[in-house]
């Protein structure tokens, strides 16, 4: 899914491990976040989709799969529920962090870890494109990349969106009492359509941007274990890197990294959300340009 | 008596011969004139060797009905000549007055067998008398009914030269007829009118039984009879039409079969045709047709519990004949059941079945077929081939995938006895025991069976709600007043009728899965742009999934009383639609019922906010995915790019 803005910069230190200390990009709050806003939007987007596809054998099975159109009902929302409690977490978190770290709103969006698009997000972005035709070197890209800052807001829109025709969807007797009957036909494609972008646009943009570009190939689990080997992140955010070292703080960055057995953890998870993401585009493909009805 | 008249007679004429000698050339011919000579008791003449009187008793003939008449006015070759008249006069013709009773006779037996020179046969006097006929009437007449048995026995008693020199058939006719119920009433009580001789076989156009004419043939032996049983019929036969004895007494018992002519009694079928006199031969469990050794054998014990347990076996076999020493030699045909059931007989012969057997096809079934023969029983008897539970075994001998009557089948319904079965009535029926739940001929009837294609058979679409609605009363009501009703559907296109929805012989309970869904397939066969429509909602999509719970075509529109929505009896009407949705959606209000269920995105015109919704949608989908898209195919090459340089410097921990 996304990343979220400003992993906290006081990771305790753990006791020294075997190998090379890791850069930490991301909070233990706003990585325990992307795991479950993952298991809630993979729910979502299965048990919507039966029924958006509903005209498809597969949709049939895993309806089935799923308990039947009211249990997968039952879990979409409750998914919705757990998506609405990560966004509200997460501005909770923003908040907390906006009294501790910066003292004021306008200190947080304007400092230089802000996810609101700058002046040079467009430099980058412009530069990125010189620079894919062969016409300019790599941008040095900083924390955050014009991209991830878009897949960000992607997510705050499609919450937004997504979030409130749901419920009219839910709760269409309510709704009605105020709005005219047929705005539940225009929320359900509202919602529809726009749970399609995001499942289309997540699972394969996404997925490729962060987590499966080649030279990051087979997959990149920063955003589950939050570490980066520092040589990676120099690479990477050089102008972020730079920045750190300038300032002598690249070291308070540093921690010990997972074991093992905790990194084939989070890549197990991974892969089976990364399957379970390409399995749903697969469908979505074959269901409107095979099966449209 | 005949003697004496043939005495009376040959002294008549003699007696005219000598008249005739006696006063030749006198002129006057009154009566006094004759009886000059025939007043005299010891007139008589020579004939044969024999003297005939010729007497005639002048006060017997004054009271004589022919008393007003002169002699010569009968005697006409008399009139104008001289008395006494030499030669005896010609035999005295009734004709010229009695011209239709004449001619009667003319034709009839006796008449032929005069005609033949049959001495035998019986002249006008031999049973009228000479100069002392009196009125029919007058119980003095020679053929007052209480006479008329001595009349005809003259001739036809035992030991007469008619009976012993000419074939009659009958015999010991007047014994038997003074025995029997007529000549008891009339010769014991004196019940004048009582059935005599004449009454049957008519008093001058007595014929043959063979003849056609005759009033004792097959055909008219009934008119005969109920000439004076006019009510009889209704005691006999309360479903008979009275004319079918009539018109069809070659196919039924005429009277006599069981009422022996001369012997009626009434004590039935004592004698002649009893059941007990067919059972000589047919009881014998041996007994088998001489052509194809069927077997004739008759269980009696069998019969007595049928149905037809007061039937006799010549109610049913009617062309036997009394008069035969073996009555059923005389049977051509098959029994037909028509001759009592000639109702169901007429339905029959219209049914498929019936111009089946018209055409002599050897698969068509008659009704022995279905009902049996001589066990007949009746269709509420459990152990009848046409009790309600054991119909669908009966048609199933033929009309079983393979049998005969399926294999000539052409139409799209077929396994009906397995898929009957399988159905609510066949459940029902079979293994609910529901001895009221339709079955094969509840539906198709019993005896009017005929192709669905026929305007008359109870399947034909357009009787198809009628059919069900002898059961499903309640429903065709609804379905009358529907929109699918064809007396206030508005198309030119067939509408549905109840095995559209429901099927023929697959018919499911309507509250299962399986039914609820695939009724979404067939209202969409003919509505399928708003099905269409229907399954782009959500109800439709979770219906489309196979699920139950949503609502479905009939629970917004109604089953069997869909009406158009402007009609104000419509579910869906302005008056009812709120409540229509708060059957699933407790808190619906008016602008809850606003939602559009056949809502498409496709129609700019119908639905414009749903059409540019889903467009404006689309193309923000589009668009970030072309942006997205494009931005990660172009990074591609560079991406590989840097990954090969990655791999040469140092491995990397995060990618072990």
């Amino acid at each position: 899914m996304t990343p979220d803005e400003g992993g906290s910069r006081m990771e305790p230190r753990a006791e020294p491990l075997q190998g090379e200390r890791q850069y930490l990009r991301f909070s233990r709050l706003n990585r325990i976040l992307h795991v479950v806003m993952i298991v809630s939007f993979m729910s979502l987007a299965l048990t919507g989709m039966t029924l958006k596809f509903s005209y498809t054998a597969w949709a049939g099975i895993l309806s089935r799969i799923l308990g039947g159109y009211e249990t997968a009902g039952y879990i979409h929302r409750m998914a919705a529920v757990l998506m609405g409690t990560i966004f509200i977490l997460h501005i909770n978190d923003l908040a907390r962090r906006k009294r501790r770290e910066y003292g004021s709103w306008k200190a947080l969006l304007t400092g230089p870890d802000t996810m609101l698009p700058t002046k040079r997000d467009l430099k980058d972005f412009v530069g990125s494109l010189r620079w894919f035709l062969g016409m300019g070197p790599r941008p040095r890209y900083g924390r955050w990349t014009y991209w991830e800052k878009f897949d960000y807001f992607a997510v705050f829109w499609g919450i937004c969106v997504i979030g409130s025709t749901g419920l009219m969807l839910w709760f269409p007797e309510l709704f009605t009492l105020l709005l005219p009957g047929w705005t539940i036909n225009v929320a359900t494609i509202i919602h529809s359509d726009e749970a399609l972008l995001a499942v289309g646009f997540i699972f394969t943009v996404h997925f490729f941007n962060t987590h499966l570009r080649p030279e990051k190939f087979p997959m990149d689990i920063v955003v589950f274990s939050g570490r980066m080997p520092v040589g990676e992140f120099r690479d990477d955010k050089p102008a972020e890197y730079e920045a750190l070292v300038n300032a002598g703080k690249l070291d308070e960055h540093l921690v010990d990294p997972y074991p093992p057995i905790v990194i084939r953890t989070i890549r197990a998870f991974a892969w089976t959300a990364l399957g379970l993401g390409f399995g749903i585009v697969v469908w979505i493909l074959y269901a409107m340009l095979f099966a449209y009805q | 008596m005949q003697l004496t008249s043939f005495i009376v007679r040959r002294y008549f004429l003699l007696a005219c011969l000598g008249l005739a000698r006696g006063l030749s050339g006198a002129v006057a011919q009154e009566n006094s004139d004759c009886l000059g000579c025939h007043g005299d008791r010891s007139l008589a003449t020579q004939r044969g060797g024999k003297s005939v009187p010729l007497f005639v008793d002048e006060k017997k003939f004054g009271t004589s009905i022919h008393a007003a008449l002169p002699c010569v006015g009968c005697h006409s070759d008399l009139q104008g000549k001289e008395l006494p008249h030499g030669s005896p006069p010609a035999k005295v013709d009734c004709g010229p007055c009695h011209t239709l009773e004449q001619k009667e006779h003319a034709e009839s037996l006796h008449g032929r067998a005069i005609a033949r020179g049959d001495q035998l046969a019986p002249r006008c006097p031999d049973c009228h008398g000479y100069h002392d006929i009196v009125a029919v009437k007058n119980p003095r007449s020679a053929v007052a009914p209480q006479r008329i048995p001595w009349v005809c026995g003259k001739c036809h008693q035992e030991g007469s030269p008619v009976q012993r020199q000419r074939v009659i058939h009958e015999d010991h006719i007047l014994t038997n007829y003074s025995e029997s119920i007529h000549g008891e009433a009339l010769l014991k009580k004196g019940l004048t009118v009582a059935a005599t001789c004449v009454s049957c076989h008519t008093a001058h156009t007595i014929l043959r039984h063979t003849d056609p004419r005759s009033s004792i043939n097959r055909k008219n032996i009934a008119a005969t009879c109920t000439k004076c049983h006019s009510a009889i019929e209704a005691v006999h036969r309360k479903i008979i039409r009275g004319e079918l004895w009539e018109k069809e007494a070659n196919s039924l018992p005429a009277c006599v079969d069981c009422h022996q002519p001369h012997k009626a009694r009434r004590v039935f079928y004592d004698q002649g045709m009893a059941d007990a006199d067919c059972m000589k031969c047919h009881g014998d469990p041996g007994i088998r047709a001489s052509k194809g050794g069927r077997t004739l054998f008759v269980n009696l014990g069998e019969l007595r519990s049928s149905r037809h347990l007061k039937t006799a076996c010549s109610q049913c076999h009617s062309e036997v004949n009394a008069s035969r020493v073996r009555p059923c030699e005389t049977i051509t045909k098959k029994v037909d059941c028509s001759s009592c059931h000639a109702d169901i007989g007429a339905l029959y012969q219209k049914s498929t079945h019936g111009m089946l057997v018209a055409k002599n096809d050897p698969n068509a079934p008659v009704c022995n077929e279905c009902h049996g023969t001589h066990g007949v029983l009746g269709k509420r008897d459990p152990a009848s081939p046409t009790f309600p539970t054991n119909i669908p075994d009966l048609c199933a001998r033929c009309h079983r995938e393979g049998k005969k009557a399926a294999v000539r089948y052409t139409g799209t319904e077929h396994d009906i006895i397995e898929r009957y079965q399988e159905s609510i009535h066949g459940k029902g029926l079979l293994k609910s025991g529901l001895t009221v739940t339709a079955t094969c001929t509840d539906c198709h009837t019993a005896h009017s069976v005929l192709p669905v294609a026929s305007p008359e058979s109870s399947v034909n679409p357009g009787n198809v709600p009628s059919t069900c609605g002898r059961c499903h009363h309640g429903i065709e009501e609804m379905f009358n007043a529907s929109v699918h009703a064809t007396q206030r559907g508005k198309t030119d296109k067939r509408l549905p009728v109840c095995n559209d929805c429901h099927s023929a012989h697959t018919i499911l309970r309507a509250d299962t899965e399986g039914f609820k869904l695939t009724i979404m397939i067939q209202c969409g066969k003919c509505h399928e742009a708003i099905t269409k429509t229907y399954f782009d909602t959500y109800h439709g999509k979770v219906s489309q999934l196979g699920y139950t719970k949503t609502a479905k075509c009939y629970d917004c529109h109604g089953a069997h009383d869909i009406r158009a929505i402007g009609d104000p009896k419509s579910h869906l009407s302005r008056e009812n639609v709120v409540a229509t949705c708060q059957k699933c959606h407790p808190g619906a209000t008016r602008r809850f019922a606003g939602y559009l269920t056949h809502a498409t995105h496709h129609d700019p015109q119908k639905y414009p906010f749903l059409f540019y919704t889903f467009w404006g949608m689309t193309g923000l989908l589009i668009g970030t995915f072309v942006v997205g898209g494009l931005h990660t195919i172009l990074w591609l090459p560079r991406a590989i790019q840097m990954r090969r340089k990655k791999e040469m410097p140092r491995p990397e921990e995060g990618k072990a």
